[in-house]
């Protein structure tokens, strides 16, 4: 009995232990960076261009950067992501070719960053002739996005009960209304959580914008899609490691500003979970 | 005059046999009672009748089954659901509003005009015994309202598409006797416009309700007869052995 009693003890210890091990990294390094990277925050800071060779001044051109880039991306890829999802859940047989698709798929979202860095520049810089550029950044961040978005909607789509479908069905309504006027309403909330952690995702890499947008330094705002953008991670690797004497301060402040961002949209996609959840009627 | 009839209805789903050379002929403007256990394919034979058997993987059906003697293969599926409603063994109601959940249907096939509409709601809350239980909150969430009461919310959302045949799958499984009795009140008063296949596990439903029975056992219709000659003195012992409550 006292066995069993401590053995449970000894095994509740190296749970929580283990538990407790994944929350001391994420709390040490929002800790820290908030820590070094708080003083740099001022107004200037967030909205003056960099100057001195990046030693001063703020990192306003990189945050807009990253602001056209990430909206870029999900204007591409929400659409497709969104249709392919509604196929492939509502409409797809279980056949090779969607077999394929669906390998394909989580291929995709198994793919290096990096390579999508090097897959845009072959495509749309080189091939396609877009240059480095706005556009170039947001298709290939937009296709790295796509396996998250299209999974997260299949899976939002698949959650309507069935039962739904067949009462709409049942009534006269076609295929198509069902979806339109049933499934995609109840779906919504899945799909946004979804394309919020895409966009949470696409805003902080860094090696697919390196050879397809990202500018090292630029006097000013980018004026057309076809022109380059400063982009916050790759900003942040480059008064890191390629421009010597950068204060530690303004660092961290870069860091802190790309975190919040994130951080942010993945709070927003929690909060519209845990409302839709609350309101959920079934 | 027939409504539907089934000749030599085979139906599978995969290698599952469901239903074996079935034969019924379900005239208008009756109530015919489908009773059996579990697995007897009453279901199936139901959700024959509107085509929800083709959302199945592996459904393959032969024979003929008609609907005003027009093969329903040959009907448009979606004015044939139309014509031919149902109301499903557990409240459905889909997540809208009272008033929406019937108006529903009525918009799918094209009504727009909300006087039209609103008409039509009524009416059809009216017809299922739902109106003055309902008239004041008909924006609250369907999900509202208590069992029996989503029950006959269902039955309005049927009736508001102007079906022909309405088709009930165990309509009371989930609900109070007093909730069972006013979905039966309904049904007998509907009896008069419209035709009625209801399938139910309640052998003592199938009695108060059903002009005619069917009796299905195993993919195969035993019997079907008029209901006070079906519980009085049915040919079939299996029959006699189910409506009794030897087995099932």
């Amino acid at each position: 009995m006292r066995n069993t009693q401590r053995s449970q003890k000894i095994a509740f210890f190296f749970l929580f232990l283990a538990t407790l091990l994944i929350v001391v990294p994420v709390g040490l390094i929002v800790v820290i960076i908030i820590q070094k990277g708080l003083p740099a925050i001022n107004w200037q800071f967030l909205a003056d261009i960099p100057r001195q060779g990046m030693r001063a001044g703020g990192i306003f051109p990189a945050i807009i950067g990253t602001i056209y880039l990430v909206l870029g991306a999900i204007i591409f890829a929400l659409p497709i992501g969104l249709l392919a999802a509604i196929y492939l859940s509502e409409y797809a047989k279980d056949n090779i070719l969607n077999r394929i698709i669906k390998l394909a798929i989580v291929n995709l979202s198994g793919v290096p960053s990096v390579v999508y860095g090097l897959f845009g520049l072959a495509l749309f810089v080189v091939f396609l002739k877009f240059g480095a550029s706005i556009l170039s950044g947001s298709l290939t961040l937009g296709i790295m996005i796509l396996p998250i978005i299209i999974t997260t909607s299949r899976e939002a789509l698949e959650s309507v009960p069935h039962s739904f479908r067949e009462v709409s069905l049942s009534l006269g309504a076609s295929k198509w209304q069902t979806i339109r006027h049933i499934v995609l309403p109840n779906a919504v909330p899945g799909i946004l959580t979804g394309t919020i952690l895409g966009l949470g995702r696409a805003a902080g890499e860094t090696a697919p914008i390196l050879f397809t947008v990202a500018a090292f330094y630029l006097p000013q705002l980018p004026k057309s899609i076809f022109d380059q953008a400063m982009a916050l991670p790759y900003h942040l690797y480059v008064i890191s490691t390629q421009v010597p004497n950068v204060d530690e301060k303004i660092r961290y402040g870069t860091a802190l500003v790309l975190l919040s961002l994130v951080l942010f949209m993945n709070l927003v996609a929690i909060i519209i979970r845990y409302n839709f959840r609350k309101k959920k009627k079934w | 005059m027939v409504k539907l009839n089934a000749r030599n209805l085979n139906i599978w789903f995969g290698q599952i046999h469901a239903l074996k050379s079935v034969n019924i002929e379900v005239e208008a403007n009756e109530i015919l009672s489908v009773i059996g256990p579990s697995n007897s394919g009453k279901t199936s034979f139901l959700r024959m009748l509107n085509r929800l058997n083709d959302l199945y993987p592996g459904f393959k059906m032969s024979g003929s089954l008609e609907f005003d003697q027009e093969d329903i293969r040959k009907i448009d599926i979606e004015v044939l659901r139309k014509k031919v409603g149902m109301v499903f063994a557990l409240p459905l109601p889909l997540p809208l509003s009272i008033f929406e959940n019937v108006a529903y249907g009525v918009r799918m096939h094209g009504e727009n005009n909300r006087g039209r509409i609103s008409g039509i709601v009524e009416r059809s809350l009216k017809q299922a015994y739902l109106w003055d239980e309902v008239k004041d909150r008909l924006d609250v969430s369907a999900f509202k309202l208590s069992g029996g009461q989503q029950q006959r919310l269902c039955i309005a959302r049927t009736l508001a598409v102007e079906p022909e045949v309405i088709l009930f799958d165990e309509p009371c499984s989930g609900l109070d006797p007093i909730s069972t009795a006013k979905v039966e009140e309904a049904m007998l008063k509907l009896k008069k416009d419209y035709t009625i296949v209801l399938v139910t596990n309640n052998v003592k439903q199938a009695a108060r309700v059903g002009d005619r029975t069917a009796f299905f056992l195993s993919g195969e219709l035993i019997e079907l007869d008029k209901t006070e000659k079906m519980f009085t003195a049915p040919s079939d012992q299996r029959t006699d052995g189910y409506i009794r409550g030897k087995f099932g």
